[in-house]
């Protein structure tokens, strides 16, 4: 029977790529290991092998197709004796059209559409939201009691969280010849992760610099530079590998200001994916939020959206601090909606009402907030209207925003994929005990990772991370229904 | 110990010569006052001496120019007073007291200077390493031909950072000199024990980062170091390591118990190689300078250290209002 090849996923993280070349066509014969085509990921272009032998029966995504689902069918492989008229017994792909007809129409250019399920809680924006409200509005959503970001009438354009940052750094980079991008891979290999992308070719070797694979002397050369008056911005490909550079991180650039009496400091930005990405096991798996967000000296911003990824981070270059921005990788391939204006930057300490609501208040950052809306959606379509609260940056953190919230619901939910124990939930906690005590009809509940180095079993691992099932149970517990 | 090559002829003037016993003595003077300071409880804390490595910083501030910078470790209180730092300033952060360097916040370990370009004074053990190279890589990358000198000691030396340090700094061609102060001790730990190879100064080797070592309790060899390596970092040729022996002749910091070496070791040190008696020998000998003329630089340093003690006595602890300044630097306007 004629063998569907699929679309294969070349990283971790990998939802769809560009079938950028087939290296084989129509008739030609294969053998395990031969070079079929070229596929092009968010992070690299790579070569896709034949795992089988056999006869190229059909081609069904043509080259140059761009957002190919991993595992939708892209060709047909016939065994010895098939021809091109068995191919129709080949097993129906799921939602390829499988037509064949070669207009490269099939599943591929889904990025302007409506994408699945899954993605679109992730990807919209509060706007977005709105229009997905369920129609029987059994929970009412007030209007945010917040001052917007921007304008209401501000063009919108749909980025992703990678394009928002690099476009930031880009930004930040042509405005201040101070600031200098390092880290490994950030210049000729053009980012681990694509963030850097094009940087070294507009901003030249003297400002984007590739540095050895040592992270503590690159950080403490980072903050010597700024100690020194420049605005550096050091990527780490991870912060799970700035663990190594932790001691200047916090002994070098967060307490000098300090120490000094106020005479230097290290205006500088530390940045680069936190947290578990996808069955990349425990030591690359750790989310850093709450042992940054401890540091006096230190700001912290965690962006969600490619707005807070953008805004904040041109904020970050500007601050005269050391600032951790922590990203996170499922997150840079996400699309959303950002103001199309000039200079667009956020403020550190604002935290943002994503959705508003009357039953619950349920406080993310980051990737936390993927749960926290798609739990919200859910809730809303069991009549329990959850306000959704954005909190952007750590440190300063926006209690005031999560105060007036939790006065209104009386509950309080918060998500986050770091551990429990020490957790930015249980500091929301305290807060709000001290703060808003008689307002609570319910005790607060954090909603976090397991309590387990981070396993490598997908079963595990998705049992290790908070989930939507857990802030939905959460909700009942907390509103008693 | 390199042996000590002088009773030649001093290749600087009487002038400068004259200058470096001054500063030698005001640092030696100053660190017996803190000593006493610390007795009476008046300092507290940790606070590392520098008696007996004077000779190191006054013969690198010598070879350095205008715009130069400085970054050390917490043995700091001696390169401070080099590079020009107010001695009542630098007394009164060690009390911790309102008006020292950084009202009263940092301490004898991390005290700044910016309008002398001193960067710390800093307490984790080749931490001031990578920092001394990002210094020297921001007048790279503003184009000036300043040079960073970048001071630790034989114990930091053993800290992986400084390699990977090394490896950045030639692979940019950075402009900075690492000074080890090889005081043969790191805390408690006589080199021996500590350290595979005693030549720490080949060490840049395997990054191609030139190295020499310098008898380190002769002011005037120390000077001619420092003239050639800030040479070669001006010349845009990259790092230089320097590796100073010297000897310090008190504890580890005031709380050493000094069972590691013997007294006669100590002993034998200031006996011989003392650095401040051998530029007092040159200047006497050379007859740039008599009993008296020395008397009286004796006798103003001393009023000097005096009075900085005076002062760090009577500055007021700091308003308590400072606890919660300089955490964060101002915010800039988003819009600027």
């Amino acid at each position: 029977m004629p063998t569907e090849i699929l679309m294969p996923a070349l990283s971790p993280t990998m939802e769809e790529g560009t079938l950028a070349k087939w290296l084989v066509k129509e008739g030609d014969t294969v053998s395990a290991g031969d070079l079929l085509a070229e596929i092009e990921t968010d992070k690299a272009t790579m070569e896709f092998e034949a795992a089988d032998e056999g006869t190229i029966g059909k081609i069904l995504i043509e080259a140059g197709t761009e957002g190919v689902k991993v595992n939708t069918p892209i060709a047909v492989l016939l065994e010895e004796g098939e021809d091109a008229s068995d191919i129709d017994s080949a097993k129906p792909a799921p939602k390829a059209d499988g037509d064949g007809d070669g207009d490269g129409d099939g599943d591929g250019d889904d990025d302007d559409d409506d994408d699945d399920d899954d993605d679109d809680t992730v990807e919209s924006e509060q706007d977005g939201e709105a229009q997905k409200a369920p129609a029987r509005a059994a929970a009412p959503e007030p209007a945010p009691e917040q001052e917007p970001d921007w304008p209401e009438d501000t063009p919108m354009k749909s980025t992703t969280v990678r394009e928002a940052l690099n476009a930031a750094i880009a930004e930040e980079m042509e405005r201040d010849d101070d600031v200098f991008l390092m880290g490994e891979e950030v210049a000729e290999y053009e980012g681990a992760y694509k963030i850097t992308q094009g940087l070294l070719d507009r901003f030249g070797a003297r400002r984007v610099i590739d540095t050895p694979i040592t992270e503590h002397g690159f950080a403490g050369i980072g903050v010597g530079a700024a100690f020194g008056g420049l605005k550096p911005i050091v990527e780490f490909m991870t912060f799970n590998f700035a663990m190594q550079a932790i001691d200047q991180i916090i002994n070098s650039a967060a307490k000098t200001l300090y120490m000094s009496g106020g005479q230097m400091g290290a205006p500088m930005v530390f940045r680069g994916p936190n947290g578990a990405a996808a069955r990349v096991g425990a030591q690359h798996s750790q989310c850093y939020a709450a042992w940054y967000a401890h540091i006096p000296g230190l700001k912290v911003a965690v962006p969600y959206s490619a707005s807070d990824a953008k805004g904040l981070l041109k904020s970050a270059v500007r601050d005269p601090n050391p600032v951790i921005f922590l990203e996170n990788e499922i997150l840079y391939g996400k699309s959303f909606d950002v103001p199309d204006i000039d200079d667009f930057t956020l403020p550190f300490g604002k935290a943002r009402i994503e959705r508003a609501g009357d039953d619950v208040t349920i406080v993310s950052f980051g990737i936390g907030m993927t749960y926290a809306m798609e739990a919200a959606e859910k809730l809303a379509e069991d009549g329990i209207s959850a306000e959704v609260i954005n909190l952007r940056t750590l440190r300063p953190m926006d209690t005031d925003t999560v105060l007036a919230s939790v006065r209104k619901t009386n509950r309080c939910v918060t998500v986050e994929e770091g551990w429990p124990v020490a957790s930015i939930g249980n500091h929301i906690s305290a807060v709000i005990m001290e703060q808003a005590f008689d307002h609570l009809d319910a005790p607060v509940i954090n909603c976090t990772g397991k309590d387990v180095p981070m396993p490598y079993a997908a079963n595990l691992e998705k049992l290790a991370l908070t989930s939507v099932d857990e802030v939905l149970d959460a909700v009942r517990q907390v509103t008693y229904r | 110990m390199a042996a000590r090559k002088t009773q030649k002829k001093p290749n600087v003037s009487a002038e400068e010569l004259k200058r470096y016993y001054r500063d030698m003595l005001l640092i030696r003077r100053f660190e017996e006052k803190a000593g006493q300071l610390y007795g009476m409880g008046l300092i507290g804390g940790f606070c590392h001496l520098y008696i007996g490595q004077e000779a190191v910083v006054v013969g690198l501030e010598a070879a350095a120019e205008e715009g130069d910078k400085r970054i050390t470790t917490y043995r700091d209180h001696g390169h401070m007073l080099a590079c020009g730092m107010k001695p009542e300033g630098v007394m009164a952060e060690l009390t911790g007291r309102e008006g020292g360097y950084s009202h009263g916040k940092g301490g004898s370990m991390h005290m700044f200077s910016k309008e002398k370009d001193f960067y710390g004074g800093h307490g984790i053990v080749g931490a001031n390493v990578p920092l001394g190279a990002g210094l020297a890589f921001a007048d790279k990358y503003r184009g000036t031909d300043r040079v960073t000198f970048t001071y630790f000691g034989d114990g930091a030396a053993n800290q992986g950072q400084v390699y990977e340090t090394f490896n950045m700094a030639a692979l940019w061609d950075l402009p900075v000199v690492f000074v080890i102060e090889n005081n043969q001790y790191a805390m408690g730990t006589s080199q021996e024990r500590s350290t595979s190879s005693p030549e720490i100064h080949t060490r840049g080797g395997a990054f191609g980062i030139p190295g020499e070592a310098v008898d380190g309790m002769d002011v005037l060899a120390v000077k001619a170091a420092g003239d050639k390596a800030v040479a070669h970092c001006r010349s845009g040729k990259g790092p230089y390591i320097l590796e100073v022996k010297t000897y310090r002749y008190r504890g580890h910091s005031m709380s050493d118990p000094a069972k590691y070496r013997t007294r006669e070791e100590v002993q034998k040190m200031r006996d011989e190689k003392d650095a401040i008696e051998h530029v007092r020998e040159l200047l006497l000998s050379g007859k740039h300078a008599t009993e008296d003329d020395l008397k009286a630089i004796d006798k103003e340093i001393k009023g000097i250290v005096n009075d900085a003690a005076e002062f760090a006595k009577d500055s007021s602890e700091p308003d308590e209002a400072e606890l919660w300044t300089d955490i964060y630097a101002a915010e800039v306007p988003q819009d600027a």
